[in-house]
């Protein structure tokens, strides 16, 4: 696939230094006016502390009016561009108003913001990707249900990133991440857009790139609003275009090895 | 093939000719695609005229049905160039995506209440209406 590289960042703003340490919420939305107002509140109330973003990708409903109706900032995207897009966009704006931290969020209610420090504190101890992940706990499985066949073909992403990047992972598919200002500039410049890719493939190319990644468990609750938006066909398209992807990316780690090899 | 057959091919590429030379004179078509499409309908209207080109050009490949060598051409020039289709469709679509994405961050809100952020930023500067 082609990837257009970005021009250096970022072609709005001067970097100010000192709200490096600041953290932003970034909620990619689309179509979520009924559960967005309910969530930024429950933010606002749990984590005052954190600057929030909604990035509505290109929704045709109100919910960048419900954002700005809650006093949070609004990024509007033209058309819609998918999650990875979305969350692009907030990489972009997070770096250009000077945060030095990021926490990817959904916007339909599905996450916990009680969680968030949790996962900030993985970030203090010195990760670079932090994964909220549903089934890193003991007793996993059980509460949140995702079917048999997207199960089994999770399943067999999770082993394609388990051979490529060497590392086991719970639950590569989470959309509910933090991430270190390195990982920051890294994914600003270029991030994965098609659907699996913001969560599977963004999470291989962190690892291939040397960045630390965890994994802290969470517990999800059951969309509050919404169907699940792929059904099985288009569904199995996504995960072999996904598994594609993977794969293609596998002789450049290995041409990055050996040149780290001959840099020695 | 029958002559009428030839005239009617030869007649068909000057009509495409004479509409892809219509396109550029409206600048509807970038010449380097013009460039492509002519060159290849001035080589359908050459071997029209004179299918004995063809017929040797295929017994010289060892094709004995001279149609097959001119299909066989014709099929992997069209594959080459929707295969350079793509590769200009993806890079268009990582551009327009860019754009996007820097549209909605310039029009984006700055970050909320600057009283906690002592960073002052061009937004927060009083704009004279």
């Amino acid at each position: 696939m082609v990837r257009e590289q970005a021009a250096p960042l970022p072609l709005s703003l001067p970097v100010p230094p000192a709200r490096s340490a600041r953290t932003l919420v970034i909620l990619p939305a689309l179509n979520e006016e009924a559960a967005l107002a309910a969530v930024l509140r429950e933010l606002a109330l749990t984590c005052p502390q954190l600057d929030v973003l909604v990035v509505d990708d290109g929704s045709t409903d109100a919910t960048a009016g419900v954002a700005r109706a809650e006093g949070v900032p609004v990024a509007v995207l033209a058309f819609n561009l998918g999650v990875g897009g979305a969350l692009q966009t907030g990489f972009r704006y997070a770096i250009a108003h000077g945060y030095g931290r990021a926490i990817q969020f959904d916007a339909d209610g599905q996450h916990d913001p009680g969680q968030v420090p949790a996962l900030l504190a993985a970030l203090d101890e010195g990760a670079d990707l932090v994964i909220g992940s549903r089934f890193a706990a003991p007793e996993a499985g059980s509460e949140y249900d995702v079917g048999r066949l997207r199960g089994g073909a999770m399943g067999i992403l999770r082993l394609a990133v388990r051979v490529l990047s060497g590392r086991s992972f719970s639950d590569t598919s989470s959309g509910f991440r933090a991430f270190s200002a390195p990982l920051l500039a890294f994914y600003a410049a270029d991030y994965p857009n098609e659907y699996l890719g913001d969560t599977v493939e963004a999470l291989l190319l962190a690892c291939q790139a040397g960045f630390r990644v965890v994994e802290v468990p969470v517990s999800m609750r059951v969309r509050a609003a919404g169907t699940p938006s792929t059904q099985n066909l288009k569904l199995a398209y996504h995960y072999l275009r996904a598994l594609l992807s993977l794969l293609s990316r596998a002789p450049v780690r290995r041409r990055e090895r050996a040149m780290r090899r001959s840099l020695r | 093939m029958s002559t009428g057959a030839h005239v009617f091919i030869l007649l068909l590429t000057v009509f495409s000719l004479l509409f892809i030379v219509r396109m550029v004179r409206r600048n509807q078509l970038p010449s380097r695609y013009a460039l492509l499409w002519l060159s290849i309908g001035v080589v359908i209207a050459f071997l029209a005229t004179f299918p004995s080109v063809l017929d040797r050009i295929a017994s010289s490949l060892g094709i004995a049905y001279a149609p097959g060598a001119f299909f066989l051409g014709a099929i992997t020039l069209l594959l080459l160039i929707v295969v350079h289709f793509s590769w200009e469709l993806a890079r268009l679509d990582a551009r327009t995506r860019l754009l996007a994405e820097e549209l909605a961050i310039l029009r984006a809100d700055p970050p909320r209440d600057p009283t906690r952020s002592p960073v002052s930023t061009a937004e927060d500067q009083p704009v004279d209406h």
